[in-house]
């Protein structure tokens, strides 16, 4: 005697199977949607932008003429620019996080500043650059710099590197700490030469990721009023400069169509930028990282 | 022995002495109050902002109506000879790249979860997710200039009623940006839905499908909720894509295939022109982003709220 019909069976599941094998289809061609997108992209603008790419092509300033046109000012804004990012966004996020991670009690106050800084990580960029109008450009009076620059994007990507930092400072084992502390030494030693350089991995590769984020920005530097064609290189921190990105926008809304193209190339160049950036980060994780 | 005792001291008293002396001690109760400073200024930044906004936007509506700002349909701000405020065109351009966005990103991003989190394997995961993610790494500019250049073109191609400016190519491209973080985000949701959930369906009978569809997604919906509310605040706030590819002509209407403008655009398009310091268009920015930034914190709080209140904890 048989206790399972498999005909009876095979035949009411036959449906429900094949509307899962369906789905399943079509999930994973959602997935494959995005990847294919990127690929477009990428292949589109490589096509698009190769032609103009040539050693010329770094070392000219913006012209009238699309064949003539280079990135010397915009790279070297962005360095410039990246100058005053990295010191001021880390020292101000490794310290923040250092302070909510190894000080804070659990109060009131100390909650609001890390409510205040999910907050913040929802700001869009583009009100961030009515901010450094405002505060630093005209009421601080540094005009449209270099340091006014850097100091928006830096509050831009401050949050992003809190919570980076705050992540690696937690994975840090208390065994250590308290290693540290039955050797004698102080809170602030035990941070400093005990935490710190246990986190430093984690740290580094979400600053990183957050300059890379700061590298291809625009909208706060439009907002600032940052001009998009310069002929001379930036001389100091409250030199006026133009950027990478900005340089990109400026092409992209020319009219004639072989700007397009030397937009492209300038895209490429930022592209190479960012996956550099992010290959080093990537790089950093996977061999510092320590697990405990 | 009695001799003795004023001299001893415990090894904890020799420690709180020495420890309470010179540079060492001083550092120790500077440090936290300075890394406190340094903490603040997240806080001030926060507080910049909102003042910044509040002050810039009460000159504005000195200068002009707030209820004809509020409640306008016209957005004519460089017009010779009466300008006029209203913001509701802008808010509805905003809103048609915004639904726009959320119908592209929202159902292919939970699918992506769905098949990531149900149907990949550990290794098709790992090598995807990241990928995935390269997308939202994409500087926005590079998506305006891809919307303007790829897009849209396409879209012509196809339906050749489509301006070279619509909300259509722009919104499409939003959405593209932010289906990471709906994927990303969601997956994370449902891979916390603990496997004994799914084994027990299994054991019913169920197919991986019904698994998926019936226990994983109503058991991670408050996660993936979140995920999306915060993707249509990003779309919301999202600026270079639609200052390239979505015009300048705010219209209060629901048309998708002509010219629009977006709040965020307004911004770049004065801040980009020629309106000079103290002008009621230098105001009428600052009044367009507090709107903007007041629409942006209601969806960021709401996606907290979801996230905390709704959570399933297992």
């Amino acid at each position: 005697m048989r206790y399972i019909n498999h005909e009876e069976v095979a035949v009411r599941t036959k449906k429900r199977l094949t509307k899962n094998t369906l789905l399943k289809g079509v999930f994973a061609a959602a997935t494959a949607f995005g990847l294919i997108v990127l690929a477009i992209l990428l292949y589109r603008i490589i096509t698009q932008g190769s032609g103009y790419l040539s050693l010329d092509f770094f070392t000219s300033f913006a012209s009238r003429i699309p064949e003539d046109s280079g990135i010397r000012a915009a790279i070297a804004g962005s360095i410039y620019l990246m100058l005053v990012v990295a010191p001021v966004s880390m020292f101000l996020g490794v310290g923040t996080a250092i302070y909510l991670e190894e000080y804070a009690t659990k109060n009131k106050f100390n909650d609001l500043i890390k409510v205040n800084i999910s907050n913040l990580a929802g700001v869009p960029s583009v009100v961030f650059g009515l901010l450094g109008l405002t505060i630093f450009v005209r009421f601080f009076d540094l005009g449209i710099s270099i340091l006014a620059a850097g100091l928006t994007m830096s509050l831009l990507i401050l949050p992003i590197i809190i919570v980076a930092s705050q992540e690696a400072i937690r994975a840090v084992p208390n065994e250590l700490r308290e290693a540290s502390f039955a050797m004698g030494a102080t809170k602030w030693q035990t941070i400093l030469r005990v935490v710190l350089p246990a986190s430093i991995p984690g740290i580094l590769t979400g600053s990183i990721l957050a300059l890379s984020r700061a590298i291809g920005e625009t909208a706060p530097l439009v907002v600032i009023g940052i001009p998009t064609i310069l002929f001379f290189m930036p001389e100091g921190i409250m030199s006026t400069f133009t950027a990478l990105p900005m340089q990109i926008f400026d092409w992209t809304k020319r009219p004639q169509v072989e700007f397009h193209d030397v937009a492209a190339a300038g895209i490429i160049v930022l592209m190479a930028l960012l996956i550099i950036m992010n290959s080093i980060a990537v790089f950093i994780r996977n061999k510092y990282q320590k697990r405990y | 022995m009695a001799m003795n005792e004023p001299k001893q001291i415990s090894v904890q008293e020799l420690i709180a002495q020495k420890s309470n002396r010179g540079l060492l001690a001083f550092t120790e109760k500077l440090i936290p109050k300075l890394l406190l400073a340094i903490a603040v200024v997240s806080v001030l930044t926060t507080i910049g902002i909102v003042f910044t906004l509040i002050f810039e936007t009460i000159t504005f509506f000195t200068q002009v109506n707030i209820f004809d700002f509020l409640t306008g349909t016209e957005w004519y701000p460089f017009a010779n000879s009466t300008p006029t405020y209203g913001i509701l065109p802008l808010i509805v351009g905003t809103l048609k790249i915004t639904i726009i966005a959320t119908l592209v990103a929202g159902p292919i991003g939970i699918a992506t979860a769905i098949y990531l989190s149900e149907y990949a394997s550990d290794r098709v995961r790992r090598i995807v997710k990241p990928v995935l993610e390269v997308l939202a790494g994409v500087p926005t500019i590079v998506y305006g200039f891809f919307a303007l250049t790829f897009v849209t073109p396409i879209l012509r191609s196809v339906f050749p009623e489509i301006a070279i400016f619509n909300a259509v190519s722009p919104g499409i491209v939003v959405g593209i940006m932010i289906i990471p973080m709906i994927a990303s985000l969601s997956e994370d949701a449902m891979s916390s839905v603990p496997n004994a959930m799914r084994d027990g369906a299994y054991a019913l009978g169920a197919t991986k499908l019904e698994v998926a569809l019936k226990i994983v997604l109503p058991a991670a919906l408050s996660g993936i909720v979140a995920s999306t509310v915060l993707a249509i605040s990003r779309a919301i706030g999202e600026t270079m894509i639609v200052a390239v590819a979505a015009g300048s002509t705010p219209g209060f209407n629901w048309d998708v295939t002509g010219s629009i403008q977006t709040m965020t655009a307004y911004i770049v398009q004065v801040t980009t022109g020629d309106a000079g310091y103290g002008t009621t268009i230098y105001y009428s920015i600052y009044a367009v982003g507090f709107t903007l930034f007041i629409f942006t914190l209601l969806m960021n709080m709401l996606a907290q709220f979801i996230s905390k209140r709704f959570r399933e904890e297992y």
